[in-house]
């Protein structure tokens, strides 16, 4: 059954059309990555996902129900958390508070103050750096520990599916290498689903999955990313050979 | 040496006011960024709201011969009720409309305030005798200061402690701290906008109430033009603060406090007439000089 499902969705911004008509849908515990140059309508389409833009058009599911149009708020308390570009850190608030505010939307059940306490454990157990560092001003972080400290507050609200975009944006290779590490295997660990939105092809190869191609708005390309690597579809799509 | 010590103390309960006023307008710029121009007139509805409607230069008082246990806790809630209904029936609905047009809104609401308050109780000044035993002076170091000046510091140094350890400790707290930095990653995680939108409202609410509170003890009257003066300063004072940032604007709210009173006291006397043109030049040395304000919130990012 499928966790996260559009059908035909467009994101205009004013007169521009940023996403036209996309229908894709993701099962649980998948990997995909949406792929493609700037302006594809790559990060208009998770913003309409995590409900900061509401579609011009077309219906958005999630665990079944209709999120089309609902609060960001809404969406993340149903399991869907969401990772901008750019981090997004809460500078002025320490490394711990970051990751506590994620267990906010848990706060009325039962027991939930020894499961955040167990929570923040694990998080500290997977990035040991936040550890060191909680009490900290996270906007005093390097950038690849703000990557952590944001996938690590994502983790916080206890996701069914976290979906992130470009998570290596501003990241020294090496550093993007630890990240994708832990992704990988936070993801075995609890049975995730992963949306990831990255510009280059590269990293999708590299990891596998499920890779999508955007271009203009639209999808161009679906498959698995390590075959798609190798063809040459993949390629006049990717850098707009042959095109007119 | 006690001239010195009253100027001190002048200066710092004027501070103090406007220090409060500049909190309660920061609260809501930070969450909403929008700038509440009805503040001053929730600070006139809330000594109004100790009155029988009248329209005689004697105020018939109604709740305000509570003892101060009373008052003030009534005084509070109705200020915070009144930011709160604010909120619900005006500037919700502008929630996704562009700043300037809820900017707009907030004048229109202060307006309505205002001519509301005018049609129950005209527009004479009241005289109205509010705590009467806060008038003694007290001796400090061989200065005479007022009562009143020393609660006013005292009362505001509790509420600023309060509200420092309200934001840091509380879960509540934790969630609008981060949604003044950024509202949208913070909804993101789940924070509840309306919650935390709400709260901000009936703290600036709270915090308007008590500017009316001190006004009323320290004049003896009750103007329904009373809280125009005091946001005006309080408006200032955020932004030379850092619009957003709840210290820039307590700072800069003893700043302006602190400027006044001192050039009450080093002007001579025929300038003296002048000396708001003399802050308000300050203000603009200040501006030129660190144009993003003097502790500038890190956060004044578009919202989506």
């Amino acid at each position: 059954m499928s966790l996260l499902a559009l059908s035909n969705v467009t994101i205009r911004y004013g007169r521009l059309t940023a996403v036209r008509n996309v229908t894709w849908a993701i099962t649980e515990g998948e990997t995909l990555f949406i792929t493609g140059p700037n302006g594809a309508g790559k990060s208009s389409l998770l913003k309409a996902i995590a409900g900061v833009v509401p579609p011009a058009g077309g219906r958005i599911d999630f665990g079944g129900r209709d999120i089309t149009g609902q609060a960001p708020e809404t969406i993340a308390r149903m399991g869907l958390s969401m990772v901008p570009e750019g981090r997004e850190v809460f500078g002025s608030l320490t490394v711990e508070e970051n990751l506590l505010l994620g267990t906010g939307m848990h706060a009325r059940t039962r027991g939930w103050r020894a499961r955040a306490a167990s929570e923040l454990e694990a998080i500290y157990t997977t990035f040991p750096m936040l550890k060191d560092r909680r009490a900290g001003q996270a906007g005093l972080l390097s950038g690849g520990q703000q990557q952590m400290l944001v996938i690590g507050r994502a983790l916080m609200t206890n996701p069914a599916l976290i979906a992130i975009d470009e998570p290596s944006l501003g990241l020294a290779p090496n550093i993007i290498d630890q990240v994708y590490e832990r992704l990988i295997a936070l993801q075995a660990q609890r049975s995730l689903t992963l949306l990831i939105v990255e510009q280059s092809a590269t990293r999708a190869m590299l990891v596998g999955g499920r890779m999508m191609l955007m271009r203009g708005g639209e999808v161009l390309l679906d498959g698995d990313a390590r075959a798609m690597g190798q063809s040459e579809a993949m390629q006049s799509a990717y850098f707009g050979y042959g095109e007119h | 040496m006690a001239g010195l010590l009253q100027t001190l103390f002048d200066a710092l309960s004027l501070g103090s006011l406007y220090a409060l006023g500049a909190l309660g307008i920061a609260l809501i710029f930070g969450v909403m960024r929008l700038v509440n121009f009805a503040h001053g007139d929730v600070i006139s509805f809330s000594v109004f709201a100790l009155l029988w409607p009248s329209i005689d230069a004697v105020a018939v008082v109604f709740a305000g011969n509570l003892p101060w246990f009373l008052l003030v806790p009534f005084t509070l809630t109705m200020g915070a009720g009144l930011a709160v209904a604010s909120e619900l029936l005006v500037f919700r609905r502008f929630r996704r409309a562009n700043p300037a047009t809820m900017m707009i809104a907030s004048f229109a609401l202060g307006f309505v305030i205002r001519y509301f308050l005018l049609m129950l109780f005209s527009s004479r000044p009241k005289s109205i005798s509010l705590l009467p035993a806060l008038s003694q002076p007290v001796e400090v170091f061989g200065a005479r200061i007022p009562l009143l000046q020393v609660i006013i510091i005292g009362a505001t140094l509790l509420i600023l402690v309060g509200l420092t350890s309200f934001l840091k400790r509380t879960r509540y707290g934790l969630e609008m701290r981060a949604a003044a930095e950024n509202f949208t990653m913070a909804r993101m995680l789940g924070v509840r906008a309306n919650r935390v939108i709400m709260g901000a409202f009936a703290l600036s609410g709270a915090l308007a109430a008590a500017i009316g509170l001190i006004l009323a003890a320290q004049t003896g009257t009750a103007d329904i033009q009373m809280g125009g003066a005091v946001m005006l300063m309080a408006f200032i004072a955020t932004v030379i603060g850092g619009l957003g940032s709840l210290p820039g604007a307590v700072l800069a709210g003893f700043l302006l406090g602190a400027a006044s009173v001192v050039m009450q006291v080093v002007l001579p006397a025929e300038a003296r007439v002048f000396r708001d043109a003399f802050v308000y030049g300050a203000v603009i040395v200040v501006l030129i000089w660190r144009p993003q304000g003097l502790l500038s919130a890190r956060g004044t990012k578009e919202r989506v």
